[in-house]
């Protein structure tokens, strides 16, 4: 019988209840959820605020999107401690990128760093699930999702994080009219953008225990950034 | 030149003959044996077990006991892992106390370096924690971790209390009430009870909660220890009561078969 | 200068006839040309005073300090070039740390100006270094009571009970010596250690000069600390009075 232990990484069995050794497995799974939609001119990310090991939660309290700037917002899970590391550098390039042209990066411009960075860690990975959205150079919405090495594909909708097979296909068939017949479709509004998130991590949480406590919902239009914190669940 | 093909012996620049595919073999990538990993820091040796760190209304407070664990051997009994930082931050370590007091050792160097400069910057928690999270994590990039989980407590720059919580790996968050090691399944549920979506506690409503997770841990943790220490940091002041200990209440025992 | 047109004073690395070593003599000129630099070591600890002379009006106050400190418990005091002597200050510095790294304690001072001399005397031998420009004084105090030792570019150290090196340095050993500084706590040597600064400073050739007063002793609990404020202000005072009284006597006779 394998112990809760032994299913972990780090933990080997020799035989069975013989001594176990203990070896450094370098990546942890810190679960998280993270959903963006694009619009015409918006755009919607959104992410739980649950960062949990295993069975326990470190925190109720803890977003996983970080601004990159006045339109780009990056959603990022799974090994926590590879997600600080990855946006700390992020921002230092973005930073870097600022001062040698002397403008902010487009979300484009954005997207391609993260792949060229990611990729640049093939052979010893981010091990992390990245959803980057923002408004693109003519104020329209687009969300691109990543694998952890650095595969990238932009797109209308996406979902990354422990909770991310459960939603996407939802919203390939309530966002991309997947497998639905005779339907006209009708343009996003971000009244109707958000209620669909707050149901999917709704959703989400009733079945995934790495995503729950709240989901925090950021709004980019031209006008700015705007943020929501919605509850879920805390079990 | 590690990873080139011996593609270049079969088609020299200066052929003398046509390039014959048919005759052309592919020998796999040339690569040589690289050197072992290291296999140092794998297993922690002489250990603490948990740090059990909260806020209160004006500052922090951070509890661990004295014992040193040599696997189940309780080895060390009254060794501390708490530590002054400077007048400003204090922390808690859980795991391997060897890398506790490499860390310690470096940490206090940092500090001196900083008061010889006299420049009125001082390291607040938050850049300490920070600190921390980078050297961890670069240290786990290089499949030489130290074996750690750090609890830094202090007061941010606006003076509101700060907690954060570091592991080995570099996992870093802040929270109102941290607790590393075996205490995250025993004491968390306690602190949670008596802090979430409730006004700040006052100094002795912490200090009190915070006995009663240490007697909770003593009780249920076979690495746990009576003896213990409380860090108390407010504006201005750090406390560290060094002479604690659980008062245990073992009346229970004679109801139990086994030790009527 | 005798060496002038010799060929001798181009390396460190090469003897004159007569046996001396004339880029460590000219370094030794580069001290004498700075700003003087006290240290008194009494029963219950040192004090520091530094002579800084400000040569452009428009530099900021306090920025340039001549006195350093290497590690919580050591202080350091130079005379000389500045730059050199930030250079000499880190490296006592790295000492310091590297000491307690290996033994965790601090460093005996004693055993500092031993590192720091030999350091200074290794940049005598090569023909591609030149020496220090500067002279430094280190102090603290500890198990062995209060120590003061000074180091000048040739390497050379003592330990000393009073010292003082840079431009005015024989008027202020004239001075030092009226005291008996063994007897004297440092609250008192404070004070007396800015009035012979104020004393030794020559307003005709240096028109603006800051002092700068450092302490170490039992009062600081074995730390070394610029001075308090206050304390700066009382010295700063006192050593003004007893200047005036001076010059009052002297028009009276």
């Amino acid at each position: 019988m394998m112990s809760v232990q032994t299913m972990q990484p780090g933990a080997r069995e020799t035989a069975a209840g013989g001594p176990r050794q203990r070896y450094f497995y370098p990546y942890a799974d810190n679960g998280g959820t993270v959903v963006a939609i694009a619009g015409d001119d918006f755009v919607v990310v959104a992410s739980d605020t649950r960062l949990s090991s295993g069975y326990s939660i470190y925190t109720r309290d803890q977003k996983k999107t970080f601004q990159l700037s006045e339109r780009t917002i990056l959603g990022s899970t799974g090994c926590w401690c590879d997600v600080l590391t990855m946006t700390k550098v992020l921002r230092a390039r973005m930073q870097m990128y600022r001062h040698e042209h002397n403008k902010a990066m487009s979300t484009g411009a954005v997207a391609q760093l993260l792949s060229t960075m990611l990729y640049h860690k093939r052979f010893f990975p981010y091990y992390v699930s990245n959803v980057l959205a923002g408004l693109d150079e003519n104020g329209k919405g687009i969300v691109y999702h990543y694998d952890p090495v650095g595969h990238h594909d932009p797109g209308k909708c996406y979902t990354g994080g422990s909770g991310g097979a459960l939603i996407q296909p939802l919203l390939d068939n309530q966002i991309n009219y997947k497998n639905q017949e005779n339907v006209t479709p009708e343009p996003l509004t971000v009244k109707k953008t958000v209620s669909i998130i707050k149901d999917v991590f709704t959703s989400a949480c009733e079945r995934d225990i790495y995503t729950g406590d709240a989901v925090a919902i950021q709004v980019i239009t031209k006008d700015g950034i705007t943020e929501e914190l919605f509850p879920l669940r805390r079990d | 030149m590690r990873f080139t093909t011996s593609t270049m012996d079969l088609m020299p620049l200066q052929a003398s003959q046509p390039f014959d595919p048919s005759k052309y073999r592919y020998t796999g990538p040339n690569v040589q044996p690289r050197q072992l990993p290291n296999t140092r820091s794998q297993a922690p040796i002489t250990t603490g077990t948990s740090v059990i760190g909260l806020q209160f209304d004006g500052g922090v407070m951070i509890a661990a006991d004295k014992l040193g664990s040599y696997g189940s051997l309780a080895r060390y009994q009254n060794i501390g892992r708490l530590m002054r930082v400077n007048d400003h931050v204090i922390l808690g370590c859980t795991g391997d106390y060897a890398d506790f007091q490499f860390l310690r050792d470096i940490i206090d160097q940092k500090m001196i370096d900083e008061e010889c400069l006299d420049d009125g910057i001082v390291t607040r928690a938050p850049a300490l924690h920070c600190w921390l999270t980078r050297v961890l994590y670069n240290r786990r990039s290089r499949f030489d971790p130290l074996w750690t989980t750090f609890v830094v407590g202090g007061l941010d720059d606006d003076g509101k209390p700060f907690l954060g919580f570091v592991d080995k790996l570099g996992t870093a968050y802040t929270a109102p009430q941290i607790v590393s090691g075996m205490g995250g399944h025993l004491a968390t549920p306690l602190l949670r009870e008596k802090m979430d979506g409730q006004p700040p506690l006052s100094e002795a409503a912490a200090r009190e909660l915070l006995i009663r997770c240490m007697t909770v841990c003593y009780y249920r943790d076979c690495r746990a220890f009576s003896k213990f220490q409380i860090a108390t940091l407010k504006a201005g002041s750090i406390k560290i009561e060094d002479d604690l200990e659980v008062k245990g209440d073992w009346e229970v025992a004679h109801f139990s078969k086994e030790h009527a | 200068m005798s060496s002038i047109g010799t060929g001798y004073d181009l390396s460190a690395s090469q003897f004159s006839p007569d046996g001396r070593v004339f880029q460590v003599e000219y370094a030794q000129k580069a001290v004498e040309n700075s700003g003087t630099v006290i240290g008194l070591r009494g029963k219950d600890g040192v004090v520091f005073a530094v002579e800084k002379i400000i040569t452009s009006k428009l530099f900021e106050q306090s920025t340039n300090k001549r006195i350093f400190t290497v590690d919580r418990h050591v202080g350091l005091a130079v005379a000389g070039l500045i730059a050199d002597a930030r250079a000499l200050a880190e490296t006592a510095r790295t000492e310091a740390s590297n000491y307690r790294a290996d033994y965790s304690a601090p460093i005996p001072v004693r055993h500092l100006a031993d590192r720091l001399g030999m350091y200074l005397h290794a940049y005598t031998l090569y023909s591609f270094v030149r020496p220090f420009g500067c002279s430094v004084m280190m102090a603290a105090y500890g198990e062995d009571g209060p120590e003061l030792f000074m180091a000048d570019p040739s390497g050379v150290h003592f330990g000393y009970y009073g010292c003082s090196i840079g431009k005015a340095r024989q008027s202020a050993k004239t001075e030092i010596e009226k005291l008996k500084t063994s007897e004297l706590t440092c609250a008192e040597l404070i004070k007396e250690a800015a009035k012979i600064i104020y004393v030794i400073h020559d307003e005709v050739k240096d028109k603006e000069f800051e002092l700068e007063l450092s302490w170490v002793g039992e009062h600081t609990g074995g730390r070394h600390q610029l001075v308090p404020k206050d304390v700066h202000e009382a010295a700063e005072r006192y050593a003004k009075a007893a200047l005036e009284e001076d010059s009052d006597s002297d028009e009276a006779m």
